[in-house]
């Protein structure tokens, strides 16, 4: 990688210690966290003790000799910040994949976090026509929330649809080890669209060094900064796949000989996923960042630290989950959650939507029990077997990912079912409601 | 002279200082950088290094920058003015932050140099005080403010003079004592104090004798918290530990409320000040901002800072508490303060213990939990912190250091389960693993009985019964099938249904459900209790279910109305025509 060497940048060639990750020599005057050119290739302070100096070589160490040309910048990663971003694709170092110029002013990237008083409580609603996101799970801009799947599941397919209905300025791509197939579909589900000129992207594939994924999301998320808060624009994030993102922190911290907390990962796991997380905000001026990312599951296991310490950060999270009975990828209605949802259900949409959410879900889980019932070689009861064809309806028509209709037909929908099986008293909505909103017949 | 030293070394938020001097531990000291003053505080010394933790971001720092050391240790402001801030960790005033981001090395003071009090002395001249006695009041919004003796004046003193009753700054002297010397000491309305140590200016702490209440049924009526007593929340992430800490800071009965948000999301704190000065406390009809403050260190903001934040929280409640106040303090969540000790702790290469956390973990904890409690002033008077806390238990598994070190330091548990919150069944609290280690004072059990009815906790203990053998007759269904178990069986568990969905459930963002008084707690209590009295009669276990449904609706929309209201009468009487259709005793 080509980098200019200015004047008044210091160059050392006494490498004394190197490991896969690191690197250490003896330096004076250097910056913690400070970018450096370790033999042509982008490292960053992590340490300094007296004179030594600790560096973390982004695309690993392989072949770099104990005299190789060390340069220091003066400076923490930065990213050239302009109008010129929108419609380009960017590598994790922020520089543009097609090897043309950007031009811009530099900001660095991983600044620091917005005073909470100034922000905004969120309250807008993004309407996907996903009846699984909209119904049960809605999503409000200035959200920051996971998809939890199995890497076998269609996750970056409904995320570019969620992105392309959500109606956002821009849409910021940050693809962390992201397949070079995944990065082709991405790109050309937007082209399709007519999208194109509306997304940046920083991409680091699958080919690339895991170490540099560290970059893709804070460059992602200064490149949304910017156009939130410069431009006071509608700014949506894509991250996929964080646990990547994890799984690079755990090997630098584990060559840097920290002691692992839960899972090999970092004890700071939970701080460095949560210092990109709460970059989603909602300004008062109208500009917004919503964050949407992937953590991939292994095995379905969310108790791993990685999902675990997401859900901790994150507001909510989405399952996907193939619904044998119906054949059908569906929006998992008991492990999916928004916490935003309250902010705007019952107040941007109809007033009963809470009710008939709870309503819904309560009657899907009265059915999981009667199949399990089946299962185990029971009887049924004549509401065992309503609830499971409230259930096969329930999936079909609205908890598909490929639903796509608006929330009132969704509200609609969901009394149309509950009036064909089930009693008022059954499902148990407020007296009110069902007043105005059940038919009689 | 202050100690001065240079950083000798940066790992993340450490720095490693050679001191010219000494230092103490926990001291403060800050560090120039690029024009600004980074503060640190000292949280180890070997020879001439000392360890500080710096409670901003240290990036571009250099080895060699100079540090300055403050000779005092972490400390806050305290006078009028705190109620209804937003204050970082560090007291800071987020609201007198310029620009949208925070800037580090930028510090804001807490209370306001140019706002005035309406003063009233209480004190007399020729008084003898100590420290914490009362020498005047003002009035901060609209609660009584006690301008006190500074904590840290230690002996007895006599008050030479009191200022007149009028309009008066913070920094104004508003008494003057002197000492067994006969040394003057002048006294203004503020005073600071070091946020480690408690705040001891009272005669006695006994053990809590008074309930407080909250509004929420699952608590008050089954597992309730002692006022100056310690609870604590553990649950997996989503099962409801922040909507019932909102819940509590609405509508529990207390003078104040002292919010700590610990390393948790921004918007939750955005939420609370955005909705409270809109909302009524009930009790009084001012806005519920007027008797809030937040203490925000969010998850994006310094890691270092976020154990100072829960101390600063409690510092502010010790100090009402002083005024005779009834203070309740939330912290979520202390797992976020105990992972930011053990952060620190792994920077510094110390032996770890359980899960990486540092061996001294426990102890930390229950000093913590400790600083809570109901007191008797040097005057008579009385004042309360009561405590509640959440814990954020890794991978929902409550077999973790900071779970089980919280178990020991609380008397109050209310674990939330990850089944009750994804069958929506709200607020989460297990109704069987949870506990009040308060149920088991006589004192407290004689005011419950005194204060809501006679036979009030034998009802309880008999709803907790009725829960118990709901849950072991679902059991032996779900093994042996519905028909594979006598009728009573089903009997047995929806009785208990019926308590969990009219008493246990409680949907928080109901205007009329999210707070039930405890008059009316004790109202549907008893009905509830009543019907699980009664025999019914049923043809077969299938016509078991509807019935009860149609019971539980009745009373559930009972709740979601106006108490003794037209609409809850009339769901009432149709309840009554509903039993008389099966009952036979
Ligand atoms: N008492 C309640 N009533 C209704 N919904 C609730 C209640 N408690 C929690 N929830 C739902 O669960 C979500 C997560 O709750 P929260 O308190 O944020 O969880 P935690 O702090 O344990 O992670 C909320 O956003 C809300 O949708
Ligand atoms: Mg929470």
């Amino acid at each position: 990688m080509e980098k200019d060497t200015k004047a008044f940048q210091r160059v050392y060639t006494k490498l004394f210690q190197l490991t896969k990750a690191t690197v250490s020599l003896n330096a004076s005057g250097i910056g913690n966290d400070e970018l450096a050119i370790v033999d042509g290739r982008l490292a960053q302070v992590v340490k300094i003790m007296g004179d030594v100096v600790t560096l973390q070589v982004f695309a690993g160490t392989e072949g770099i000799p104990t005299n190789a040309e060390v340069v220091f910048t003066g400076k923490a990663p930065t990213l050239k910040v302009s109008d010129d971003l929108a419609g380009r694709f960017f590598n994790a170092y922020g520089e543009p994949l097609d090897g043309s110029e950007i031009i811009g002013e530099e900001r660095e990237i991983g600044g620091p976090s917005v005073n909470p008083v100034r922000r905004k409580q969120p309250s807008e609603l993004i309407a996907t026509g996903i009846a699984g996101i909209d119904l049960n799970n809605t999503l409000v801009t200035g959200q920051k929330i996971p998809f939890f799947a199995d890497p076998d599941q269609p996750y970056n397919q409904v995320m570019a649809m969620v992105a392309l209905r959500a109606q956002a300025d821009k849409i910021i791509l940050g693809g962390v080890g992201l397949t070079n197939d995944d990065y082709l579909y991405f790109k050309q589900v937007f082209d399709n669209a007519g999208a194109l000129d509306r997304i940046v992207g920083f991409i680091n594939t699958t080919e690339d060094p895991p170490v540099e994924r560290l970059l893709v999301p804070d460059m992602a998320l200064t490149a949304a900064e910017y156009f939130a808060v410069d431009k006071k624009e509608k700014v949506l994030v894509l991250l996929t796949d964080l646990t990547l993102y994890a799984d690079a922190l755990s090997i630098v911290s584990n060559r840097m000989d920290q002691i692992p907390s839960k899972d090999s990962m970092p004890g700071s796991l939970y701080s460095d996923l949560a210092r990109l997380y709460e970059k989603a905000v909602q300004f008062p001026d109208g500009g917004s960042i919503t964050i949407v990312a992937v953590t991939t599951l292994s095995g379905g296991d969310i108790t791993h630290a990685i999902p675990d310490n997401t859900g901790y950060i994150t507001e909510g999270q989405l399952f996907l989950r193939k619904d044998s009975d119906v054949g059908k990828v569906i929006v998992d209605p008991f492990r999916s959650l928004s916490r935003l949802k309250q902010l705007v259900i019952g107040k941007k949409t109809r007033e009963d939507h809470p009710q008939v959410m709870n309503s819904a879900v309560r009657l899907f889980a009265d059915a999981a029990n009667a199949k399990t019932k089946l299962e185990n070689g029971f009887d049924l009861t004549d509401y065992d077997e309503r609830t499971l064809e409230f259930a096969k309806g329930y999936s079909e028509k609205l908890l598909a990912i490929d639903v796509n209709i608006d929330v009132d037909t969704m509200l609609e929908t969901a009394y149309a079912l509950f009036e064909k099986h089930f009693t008022p008293a059954e499902v148990g909505i407020r007296q009110e409601f069902v007043d105005k909103y059940w038919k009689k017949n | 002279m202050n100690t001065i030293g240079k950083v000798n070394g940066i790992i993340a938020n450490l720095v490693i200082v050679e001191t010219e001097g000494t230092a103490a531990q926990n001291e403060i000291c800050f560090i120039e950088h690029d024009n600004t003053r980074l503060m640190a505080e000292v949280i180890k010394i070997m020879g001439n290094k000392a360890y500080a933790q710096v409670f901003e971001s240290t990036r571009g720092l250099k080895v060699g920058a100079k540090v300055e050391f403050m000779g005092h240790m972490l400390e806050v402001d305290l006078g009028p003015g705190l109620l209804s801030k937003n204050l970082d960790g560090l007291q800071n005033d987020l609201d007198k932050m310029e620009g949208v981001f925070l800037k580090r090395g930028e510090y804001t003071h807490a209370l306001d140099d140019h706002k005035t009090y309406g003063f009233v002395p209480l004190a007399k001249p020729g008084e003898k005080v100590t420290a914490g006695s009362w020498l005047g009041e003002v009035k901060e919004n609209w609660m009584p403010h006690k301008i006190m003796v500074p904590f840290k004046m230690e002996g007895e003193y006599t008050v030479k003079s009191v200022a007149k009753e009028g309009e008066y700054h913070i920094h104004d002297t508003m008494a003057v004592v002197t000492d067994k010397e006969g040394q003057e000491i002048k006294i203004t309305m503020t005073q600071r104090w070091p946020v480690k140590v408690p705040i001891r200016a009272y005669k006695e702490k006994p053990r809590p004798f008074k309930i407080m209440e909250t509004g929420i049924r699952v608590m008050d009526t089954l597992n309730p918290i002692a006022e100056g007593g310690t609870g604590f929340i553990p649950g997996p992430f989503g099962s409801g530990k922040t909507v019932l800490q909102h819940n509590l800071s609405k509508n529990a009965e207390a003078d104040l409320v002292v919010i700590a948000a610990c390393g948790e999301r921004a918007n939750e704190v955005v939420e609370i000040f955005t909705e409270f000065p809109e909302l009524d406390d009930p009790r009084t009809g001012r806005k519920l901002m007027e008797r809030t403050t937040i203490i925000a260190n969010t998850s994006n903001m310094p890691v270092a800072a976020r154990e100072a934040s829960v101390y600063t929280a409690m510092t502010i409640a010790e100090y009402y508490r002083a005024m005779g106040l009834k203070v309740l303090l939330l912290a979520d969540s202390t797992s976020r303060w105990a992972q930011a000790l053990r952060e620190m702790s792994n920077r510094m290469e110390e032996l770890p213990g359980p899960d990486g956390f540092p061996m001294d973990l426990p102890a930390i904890i229950s000093n913590f939990y400790s600083r809570a409690g109901f007191v008797y002033l040097n005057n008579g008077e009385t004042g309360s912190i009561t405590f509640i806390g959440t814990v954020s238990p890794a991978g929902g598994n409550l077999k973790e250091p900071v779970t089980e070190s919280t178990k020991k330091a609380a008397r109050c548990f209310y674990a939330l389960s990850q089944a009750r919150a994804d069958s929506k069944r709200y607020p989460a609290i297990d109704p069987i693993d949870s506990y009040s280690k308060y149920l088991e004072y006589p004192e407290i059990a004689e005011y419950l009985n005194d204060k809501i009815a006679s036979h009030w906790t034998e009802n309880v203990f008999n709803a907790k019964t009725i829960l118990l053998r709901g849950r072991e007759a679902h059991e032996q269904i779900n093994i042996l099938g519905d028909d594979g178990v006598p009728l009573d069986y089903h009997l047995r568990y929806w009785k208990s249904e019926l308590i969990d969905f009219v008493i246990l459930q409680q949907d928080a963002f109901d205007k009329i459900d999210a707070s039930t008084p405890l008059k009316r707690q004790h109202y549907m209590l008893e009905k509830v209790l009543e019907i699980c009295d009664m025999e019914f009669k049923f043809e077969n276990f299938e016509k078991v279910n509807p019935y009860f449904k149609r019971v539980i609706n009745q009373l559930k929309q009972m709740n979601y109305s106006e108490y003794e209201s037209e609409q809850f009468k009339k769901n009432e009487k149709e309840l009554e025509t509903i039993i008389q259709e099966r009952k036979t005793a």
